[in-house]
């Protein structure tokens, strides 16, 4: 088998696995969360001329005058399609997992074919932890997982620092990992810590129509479902490559 | 099964391996930037939860 073919072989099949686990991992916790926040949200959505969210008040010196029309705007998905309730949405969600899952075992069964390392599920494990650690844990330290109507900076300043969060931290584990002269080892650990030194967007304001213990709550439940699905990921991407290149794994 | 005719390429197939790895990486990274960061608003809407709840930032 080509190594192009065996690497999306495993990927499919690890990533159709820890997809689905992840979305019956989601249902019990982070899912329902959503769905309370939604109903604050729109009761915040519902009320924009609320005392609490146009009173004037008084800000520290120095903060520029601003809309809270836009800040704190929820979220308009205006007459864009979006799927209907219960089943469909959460289908469209099942399929994404999949999808998401497929794409990050894509990257880290290629990865660990650049990188010659053995296809075994051990060796996974510690690609899956390296994964969680930074496509999970790098970008939450400075953007932890949010719920619908919580305040945030711009959507694009987010994402641009997320994927920089990640990219940096995979170089830097990558470049402690597998190499040993001193010099890769030091710029790994400056690219371990650049992302929080630059440090992520924050919101613009700290009144949030979620109450702090359901966020708090989602943070958890993300982090934990996260966790088990990388770890979950990395194993079966060992083991899977291992079936799918067999003994041409080392070639 | 194809042991002796990888054995005669050893070669050619580390070059290409690298190539073809890496391809599969960048199908990955196109996978997950459509899920967790397309612009799309009926793409937004159909990977809502699946964004919120895996940390990806979202609207």
């Amino acid at each position: 088998m080509s190594v192009f073919r065996s690497i999306v072989f495993t990927a499919a099949a690890a990533g159709l696995l820890v997809g689905l686990t992840v979305t019956g991992l989601q249902q019990v916790r982070a899912v329902p969360l959503i769905l309370k926040a939604e109903v604050y949200e729109q009761k915040a959505e519902a009320a924009p001329a609320a005392p609490a969210a146009l009173a004037p008040h008084a800000h520290e010196p120095g903060v520029a005058p601003h809309s809270h029309a836009e800040s704190a705007a929820p979220h308009e998905h205006g007459a864009a399609w979006q799927p209907a309730e219960g089943f469909q949405r959460n289908a469209f969600t099942a399929l994404f997992n999949v999808v998401t899952w497929i794409g990050f075992g894509l990257g880290l069964a290629g990865l660990m074919v650049i990188a010659r390392r053995p296809a075994t599920w051990r060796e996974g494990l510690i690609w899956g932890l390296g994964g969680f650690a930074a496509l999970t844990l790098a970008p939450s330290i400075g953007l932890p997982p949010e719920l619908p109507g919580m305040p945030a900076a711009d959507v694009v300043a987010r994402q641009f620092w997320w994927v920089g969060a990640a990219l940096s931290t995979a170089m830097g584990l990558g470049l402690i990992a597998l190499t040993r002269a001193p010099l890769p080892c030091i710029a790994g650990a400056l690219l371990l810590v650049a992302p929080h030194l630059v440090g992520a967007p924050q919101p613009p304001t700290a009144e949030s129509a979620v109450p702090d213990a359901m966020a708090r709550d989602f943070v958890t439940a993300v982090m934990v479902s996260a966790f088990v699905s990388w770890a979950l990921l990395g194993a079966l991407t060992g083991f899977f490559l291992n079936r799918f290149r067999g003994s041409e794994s080392e070639a | 099964m194809q042991q002796s005719s990888v054995a005669s390429h050893v070669p050619a197939i580390k070059a290409s391996a690298v190539l073809q790895a890496a391809f599969a990486v960048l199908l990955g990274v196109m996978l997950v930037g459509f899920t967790g960061f397309a612009h799309v608003e009926a793409v937004h809407n159909a990977a809502h939860d699946t964004r919120h709840a895996s940390g990806f930032p979202c609207h």
